[in-house]
């Protein structure tokens, strides 16, 4: 009909190109479709973990290089732990999930189904190799001096911490709360949801994460002051230099932030014996150590004892004891018309 | 230019002027100013060691591998889509146009979004891409799928007035003089789509390269593997690496910079080629 | 020309059969288009439309979507508002008045075009929040920025800066000398020209350029994150809400507020390019 022959040319070029184009990036979305390459860890964790995991990784290879004479490499990925969650349940591949609390891991194994739902049994201490609290972070001085949670909800205190429908800290820093008040009125519901309406409404702003949230309270300057992990705040303290104190609470909960390796992900890849040896890894001496040295409480005996000093003695609670666990407390509180939506409708 | 200069009084002008430039300054030199003061905050040495950073280098490389995919592909695209829409007639031309334009509209976020409904794991085609070991969401793949989408309609929003404007005679004259199709595109079309081709590519580059929502919806995060430029300013704010992050965010806006001076040239030689699509 | 080939033209009624090409660009067009658009949003409308009724009445009545979609909006348009007055005096000052470094000021407003978000969103934060340069500054005033519904719209500002002026600059540059001549000398003051003659005259130009400053602030994210206070009902803009409801696993929740976000930027086009069209006809174009 046309003229055929440039006609085709021209196609046969604009398909070409298209093609060269799809295969290029193809070549990206297939594993192994590169040249042998080193076997590779990836480890979707929590926000704060960012510079521990750095420490960790760096010794887990050097120790397995060691031991088998296998290089090999750990990717790293943070962001609030539920968010991370989320993306494993999308498709992140990830070998193992360092996470803020059990229950974004039991959503893992929920919704995609990717481990066994009795991961936290595999390991020891509930599959949690260290432990933090929650504590407060304030400027020098502590010019509003706060001392308890109950300074929280003064009228002219602004109080920093993060989202707990997207941040794992944020959710402790809100049972934290609720469990104080929840013990000083020895065990009304609803003095204590009175206790945390009006400490959410001292809160100017919701990060996202809980790295976030120091940023703002320490960098950014917002707010008197900071609820958060205590291995942040002491990393806080070491990052901006004195014009910071910690101060601890007379009641704190005790946060397990657990372990898994991702079942169907290792097997996928090959890399189950790696996988598990590094999350074996966290509970000997020298991880103990670096764990300690980043200002998370270890487990480790020998190790608490050395790190004795650093940490002060906090009076702590367990989500079990007072929530009924995470699954309970996820349900009441911070699922969609939970009582923290409830809360922040109120405002 | 200056019509209306003896017209206006001088006081006048000097107030309107003066406003003007202090709207700009405020709202953009002083925004860049920061960039360039906080990279340097502490120095050179410090700037350099931000740059150098394994994260660092790998996502400048990521950045441009995804521009490179993403460029060429939406200039094929916008070569073919205003070739069709303006040497021809067809009914659905505007609702075509409407569509290309579409992307301009729709929220970063909701950009990255579609992809992951449509490729993540518990998306449609999640489980048969799991199956056959393929990696879309979460890998560079996705990152380059959002780009294409946030970016496409630049070039063709160039060359369809542009092409428009330029009417169907010469291709014809040559067709009928015996030139093929190939060829009449090759030595008619295309030199008078130069510039606006040029022009459509910088900004396409300059907003694939920076693009910040829609690459984080679908990103993963992986630190030296998924993560851009904007991305690993964002991970390097979070770190309080503000140093790093601006290190890193001085780059991008010295693309800015580049972009913008590019453009200028091009607006100012070819201001006649460029003429139809109103620059 | 044999009747078969005249048929053929009528038959595929393209007005142009000696071009080729129209198969395969046309083909090819489609093709990409469905694949990274219309695909993609097809999953999006049928997430959304998995919703139930009572889910979609739950998610227009929660007044967190609400505040957010509100927050979204009103800012963009306050935002838009903002830039269509500076905006037009910037393209008035850059097109009358010649002044030393005019190109390269010229040059400048395409910025917000060419700055990846991120990096503005943390500039801008840094120099708004209270120990920034404008922060310190507006700090004894009372006035806060970064983390207040002010902040975002002094991003949303950045953001849509250059769509204005863009679109105005030619059509100033085309505004016909003599009617200005013809108004003075008619008795009228700088100022009724301004809004009797000039005006009409730009005003389509100047409804376009803040329609696209609008669509463009409603849904930005990258440079309105950084300076966003985040708090629910206050300070959250909607598309921060559809990543909370993501990371929530409420996929419904999250398309449904996408495809709500998406019907009101197309409705506030689709009026705005009625209203040109209305107005053009009725003036003859």
């Amino acid at each position: 009909m046309l003229r055929l022959d440039a006609e085709e040319a021209g196609r046969l070029i604009l398909a070409a190109l298209f093609a060269v184009l799809v295969a290029m990036g193809l070549a990206w979305a297939i594993p192994g479709a590169r040249a042998a390459e080193t076997r590779t860890l990836l480890n979707v964790s929590y926000d704060p973990t960012r510079e521990l995991y750095q420490a960790i990784d760096a010794a887990f290879i050097t120790s397995w290089k060691a031991k088998t004479g296998e290089d090999i490499k750990i990717n790293q990925s943070h962001g609030g732990s539920g968010k991370q969650a989320r993306s494993v349940i999308d498709g992140l591949p990830a070998d193992v999930v360092t996470l803020a609390l059990a229950y974004d891991i039991d959503a893992i194994a929920d919704k995609a189904r990717l481990l066994d739902e009795g991961w936290q049994k595999r390991l020891a201490d509930n599959s949690a190799p260290y432990t933090s609290t929650i504590v407060f972070l304030v400027r020098r001085g502590n010019p509003k001096q706060i001392k308890d949670w109950d300074d929280l909800v003064k009228p002219d205190v602004a109080v920093i911490t993060p989202n707990p429908k997207t941040s794992g800290g944020a959710r402790w820093n809100y049972l934290a709360a609720w469990g104080y008040e929840l013990h000083r009125s020895n065990g009304d519901q609803a003095k204590a949801e009175d206790f945390v309406t009006r400490l959410y409404r001292n809160v100017p702003v919701l990060d996202s994460g809980a790295r976030g949230s120091t940023v703002t309270f320490a960098q950014r300057g917002q707010g008197d002051v900071l609820i958060s992990w205590e291995n942040e705040a002491y990393l806080a303290l070491k990052e901006f230099g004195d014009g910071f104190e910690i101060v601890t609470p007379s009641l704190s909960i005790l946060a397990e932030p657990p372990v898994a390796v991702v079942d169907k992900v290792v097997d996928k890849h090959g890399t189950r014996d790696l996988a598990e040896a590094y999350l074996r890894f966290l509970y000997t001496t020298e991880a103990q150590e670096i764990i300690a040295g980043n200002f998370y409480r270890p487990r480790d005996p020998a190790a608490i004892k050395r790190s004795a000093g650093t940490f002060p003695v906090v009076k702590l609670f367990t989500i079990d004891a007072v929530f009924g666990g995470w699954k309970q407390a996820q349900t009441t509180h911070f699922a969609d018309g939970g009582v923290f939506d409830r809360i922040s409708a109120r405002k | 230019m200056s019509q209306s200069a003896p017209r206006d009084p001088v006081v006048v002008r000097w107030l309107l002027t003066i406003t003007a430039l202090a709207f700009l300054g405020l709202f953009l030199v002083l925004p860049l100013a920061t960039v360039l003061v906080e990279a340097f905050a502490k120095g050179w040495a410090a700037y350099a060691r931000a740059l150098s950073g394994d994260d660092a280098l790998a996502s400048v490389r990521l950045t441009l591998l995804v521009a490179a995919i993403a460029v060429p592909l939406n200039i094929v695209f916008g070569l073919a889509a205003s070739w069709a829409i303006a040497k021809f007639d067809f009914s659905g031309k505007s609702l075509l146009i409407s569509l290309i334009e579409l992307p301009f509209s729709v929220s970063p976020v909701i950009s990255g979004l579609i992809y992951v409904l449509l490729f993540g794991l518990q998306g449609w085609l999640g489980p048969w891409l799991d199956d056959h070991g393929l990696r879309i969401i979460f890998a560079v793949p996705g990152i380059v799928l959002a780009t294409i989408f946030v970016t496409f309609p630049f070039v063709a929003r160039e060359l369809i007035p542009l092409m428009e404007q330029q009417g169907r005679e010469e291709e014809e004259a040559a067709l009928t003089l015996g030139a093929g199709g190939l060829t009449t595109f090759r030595l008619v079309t295309m030199p008078n789509m130069r510039w606006g081709l040029l022009y459509g590519v910088l900004l396409c580059n300059a907003r694939a390269m920076g693009e910040f929502g829609a690459v984080s919806v679908v990103s993963g995060h992986i630190r030296g593997l998924t993560n851009t430029m904007p991305l690993h300013v964002e991970i390097l704010y979070n770190e309080y690496d503000f140093v790093g992050a601006f290190a890193v965010a001085s780059l991008l806006a010295v693309l800015a910079l580049v972009t913008l001076a590019a453009k200028t040239a091009l607006e100012w030689w070819h201001r006649d080629e460029l003429v139809a699509t109103g620059h | 020309m044999s009747i078969a080939t005249l048929s053929w033209r009528r038959r595929t009624r393209v007005a142009s059969s000696v071009i080729p090409g129209f198969g395969p660009t046309l083909g090819f067009t489609l093709f990409y288009l469905s694949l990274i658009v219309l695909l993609p949003l097809a999953a999006l409308l049928l997430k959304a439309a998995g919703a139930s009724w009572a889910q979609w009445g739950h998610i227009l009545g929660d007044s967190r979507v609400l505040s957010a979609l509100w927050l979204s909006f009103g800012g963009a348009f306050a935002a838009a508002l903002i830039n269509a007055v500076f905006g037009l005096l910037v393209a008035w000052v850059l097109v009358r008045y010649p002044f030393p470094g005019r190109r390269i000021v010229d040059a400048f407003v395409d910025l917000p075009f060419a700055l990846p978000t991120a990096v503005a969103g943390i500039a801008l934060t840094a120099l708004y929040a209270p120990n920034g340069w404008l922060g310190r500054l507006l700090a004894p005033l009372g006035i806060k920025v970064a983390f207040t519904p002010l902040g975002v719209v002094v991003a949303m500002v950045f953001i849509g800066l250059p769509f204005v002026v863009r679109t105005v600059e030619p059509v100033l540059q085309d505004v016909d000398l003599e009617l200005e001549e013809a108004a003075a000398s008619l008795g009228a003051d700088r100022l009724q020209t301004f809004v009797l003659v000039i005006l009409p005259a730009i005003a389509p130009s100047l409804l376009t350029g803040f329609s696209l400053a609008l669509a463009r602030a409603v849904g930005e994210y990258g440079s309105v994150i950084f300076i966003a206070g985040n708090i629910p009902g206050v300070s959250e803009i909607a598309p921060l809400l559809i990543i909370t409801r993501l990371e929530q696993y409420d996929y419904v929740g999250a398309t449904a507020i996408a495809v709500l976000m998406l019907a009101l930027s197309f409705s506030l086009l689709l009026a705005v390019n009625l209203a040109q069209k209305w107005r053009s006809t009725r003036m003859g174009g």
